[in-house]
């Protein structure tokens, strides 16, 4: 590396650097809505990926929309989308909770066969309503150029409002989650079912309102993603994967576990990225994450409970 | 009362059977034109379609069949092939290679198409061949590809490699003074076979330097690494082949990380009109695409063409590459089917292979057919617009097909 000057390597440093955190937002964003449907009920949503395009296409069809009808709008609309994806995709959770996962509560098993089947249903759907093609909303000029603190260094805005964006859906989590009479009722539910009922909490109503804000926050997810890739009736299948990694090597129950995952992964990747060829660094981060897991089966962060 | 009931069943049976056979017997009449009992008869011959309808490839493979039967169309309006109207069998591959393989045979042994129009991935094409092969039928295939073959049964209307590399390699070293390369594709077979053919030009003919060389996986969306690569090593030139949906998240985070086209020189081999209407024109701009077809192409062929796709197809359809080169099929086997004057695939192999044949109305232009199966063509250099279509800044001599390049293996 003589061949460079200190400015240089200094600059890919920090480039690099702003490179695995937004990795680590992305992540982080795909991962939270899962882990807490997971931690709160037990059920491995399959159809999560699905949720992500819902908001996708919700923030696809905002933009069409105010291109056709309100131009003067453009410039503004996205952040309309980001919470107009959030309620719809919240909505079809609370849709999905409400005519097919509470019937399947008891059998764990079956809740996977029947996301992963309403996942196939709404690929189809999506298919059927916006064609085979991916799409891709015009986003607003400010999200798409480079922000120059120095002549060298150029850090891509739409991965800072990504990073953004998960911090604030991060922080109004765990708000809900722990400060909120809400939350205490979820983590309530979480440690003793049978006794929250026995006190007055309705677990079915807070089993249903989890699903829906899980779903939600993959909604959010999609939205946001619509910055950096496009969207297509199998996208949701695309990102199910890594999902599903960050929720499992964070230790599946805990939202500091999934936190601690996607930063590690994240980096480990974007690092390795850099000094070896892109298939080989991802070779190398499952590679790790598999005999990590032999070791220790629970995860990064397992809870304390008593079996 | 049962057995009757039994006889009568049986004796519609037979009678069936009976007319199968006249009916067999009828288009064997029509001698010479079909000896090898494939499904023509006098008003009709049957060809079919096989593409992705489902799955991940679906995007890309629709224009091309859109084009197939938009062809068809046209050429039983015309009267048809040897005066029978062309009939579509329609199949999907469903993104799956084997599925591939196995409607081909389906196509092939109990619908005895007499040609089929299809395939686009190259894994799919190789999961196809063993059957065309065995079952001697006949394939048009769209897509360009990275040479390297040549069957008896499969005619290429896309370009092979070196046709499509090499031309746009020598005009970015001429007109941009180009010696550094950073090459970038998706990892697979196309990608990896066309940098290595790339790579071999770069450094023996055109004296330049390949000063990396990456591959990321099919459906990769973080390109964040990548670029801060290019950053460092600040080639002359980014050759990409990054194919898909890959390809949109890898345009939309060079643009956000300040690579534009005012900038950088970037020259990618698997951008179409149809991959910019996901990519969107303004992460593309001025960023240029070598090909043998551009939907802006300005001859009267190809505004006719134009103009009859989005009749039949909308006018919000654009027309990439393939889409052109998969609409050449139809019309290829038309001229060598009358030049043969049967539908035999021996035969029809044969005029292909000997008779010259040539197409003076294709949308591209001039095309002529090999005799190794492939077509003699143009390569095109364009920049891309705001607008999702791109300008023509160079245009090749008619290039020799040459899927075997000595030298670049």
């Amino acid at each position: 590396m003589g061949e460079y000057t200190a400015q240089e390597l200094l600059s890919i440093f920090a480039m690099q650097g702003f490179s695995g955190l937004s990795l680590f937002s992305v992540l982080l964003l795909m991962a939270l809505g899962l882990a807490i449907i997971f931690g709160q009920m037990g059920v491995i949503n399959m159809a999560h990926g699905e949720f992500m395009a819902v908001g996708a296409y919700t923030t696809y069809l905002i933009s069409v929309l105010s291109e056709e009808y309100f131009p003067g709008f453009v410039e503004y609309y996205f952040i309309f989308a980001i919470a107009l994806s959030f309620l719809v995709a919240g909505a079809l959770g609370y849709l999905a909770e409400l005519a097919l996962i509470r019937h399947l509560y008891k059998r764990p098993l079956d809740t996977l066969l029947a996301t992963w089947g309403l996942s196939l249903i709404m690929q189809q759907g999506f298919r059927s309503i916006f064609g085979a093609r991916e799409v891709s909303p015009t986003l607003p000029d400010w999200l798409m150029g480079s922000y120059q603190p120095i002549e060298s260094i150029d850090i891509p805005i739409n991965g800072m409002f990504v990073l953004g964006l998960t911090t604030f859906v991060t922080l109004a989590v765990f708000y809900l989650m722990f400060k909120s009479s809400w939350g205490l009722r979820v983590r309530a539910t979480t440690q003793n079912r049978v006794m929250s009922g026995a006190v007055g909490i309705n677990t079915k109503k807070v089993d249903r309102l989890t699903f829906a804000l899980g779903c939600g926050i993959a909604g959010i997810a999609g939205a946001a993603f619509t910055t950096i890739a496009s969207t297509g009736p199998t996208t949701g299948s695309l990102y199910i994967v890594d999902t599903f990694m960050v929720v499992v090597f964070g230790g599946a129950a805990s939202l500091y576990g999934t936190i601690a995952s996607a930063f590690s992964i994240a980096q480990a990747q974007s690092i390795l990225e850099f000094f070896i060829s892109g298939s080989m660094a991802k070779v190398f981060t499952l590679l790790a994450i598999v005999i990590f897991l032999m070791l220790r089966p629970e995860g990064l962060f397992a809870s304390k409970v008593r079996k | 009362m049962k057995s009757n009931l039994a006889i009568s069943r049986l004796r519609k049976l037979i009678g069936v059977a009976l007319g199968i056979t006249l009916a067999s017997n009828i288009s064997i009449a029509s001698a010479g034109v079909n000896d090898t009992g494939l499904a023509v008869t006098d008003a009709a011959v049957k060809v079919g379609i096989l593409h992705s309808l489902t799955g991940t490839m679906a995007i890309s493979e629709t224009g091309a069949q859109e084009a197939e039967k938009l062809a068809i169309k046209q050429i039983n309006d015309m009267g048809g092939i040897l005066g029978r109207k062309i009939e579509i069998i329609q199949e999907d591959g469903a993104s799956d290679w084997p599925t591939f393989a196995e409607k081909s045979r389906k196509l092939l042994v109990k619908d005895k198409v007499a040609a089929v129009f299809g395939c686009w991935t190259s894994a799919s094409r190789k999961a196809a061949l063993p059957v065309f092969e065995k079952e001697n039928g006949l394939l048009y295939y769209p897509t360009f590809y990275e040479g390297l073959e040549q069957s008896h049964n499969v005619i290429y209307t896309g370009q092979e490699a070196t046709q499509q590399i090499l031309a746009g390699l020598d005009w970015v070293a001429r007109e941009k003074g180009a010696k550094t390369f950073y090459l970038i594709g998706s990892d697979y077979i196309w990608p990896r076979t066309s940098m290595k053919i790339a790579r071999k030009h770069i450094e023996n003919v055109l004296g330049g330097k390949v000063v990396g060389e990456e591959y990321k996986p099919l459906g990769n969306t973080q390109f964040g690494s990548v670029i801060n690569k290019i950053r460092l090593k600040k080639p002359d030139v980014i050759y990409a082949a990054v194919v898909g949906g890959s390809n949109v998240a890898w345009f939309k985070q060079l643009k956000a990380a300040g690579i534009t086209g005012q900038k950088q020189t970037l020259l990618t081999l698997s951008v179409t009109e149809d991959e910019v209407l996901g990519i969107g024109g303004e992460n593309l701009e001025g960023f240029y695409s070598v090909m043998k077809y551009f939907q802006s192409q300005d001859n009267e062929n190809n505004k006719a063409f134009v103009k009859a796709f989005k009749d039949m197809h909308g006018d919000d359809s654009v027309i990439g590459d393939v889409t052109q080169a998969a609409y050449l099929g139809p019309w290829l086997w038309k001229a060598a089917v009358e030049k043969a004057g049967s539908f035999d695939v021996d035969k029809v192999v044969k005029a292909s292979e000997t008779s010259g044949i040539e197409l003076t109305t294709a949308p591209e232009g001039y095309v002529k057919l090999h005799p190794n199966h492939h077509l003699w063509s143009k390569t095109r250099v364009a920049k891309w617009n705001k607008d999702g279509q791109a300008t023509i800044v160079f245009t090749s001599d008619l290039i020799e097909p040459n899927p075997f390049p000595e030298g670049y293996q």
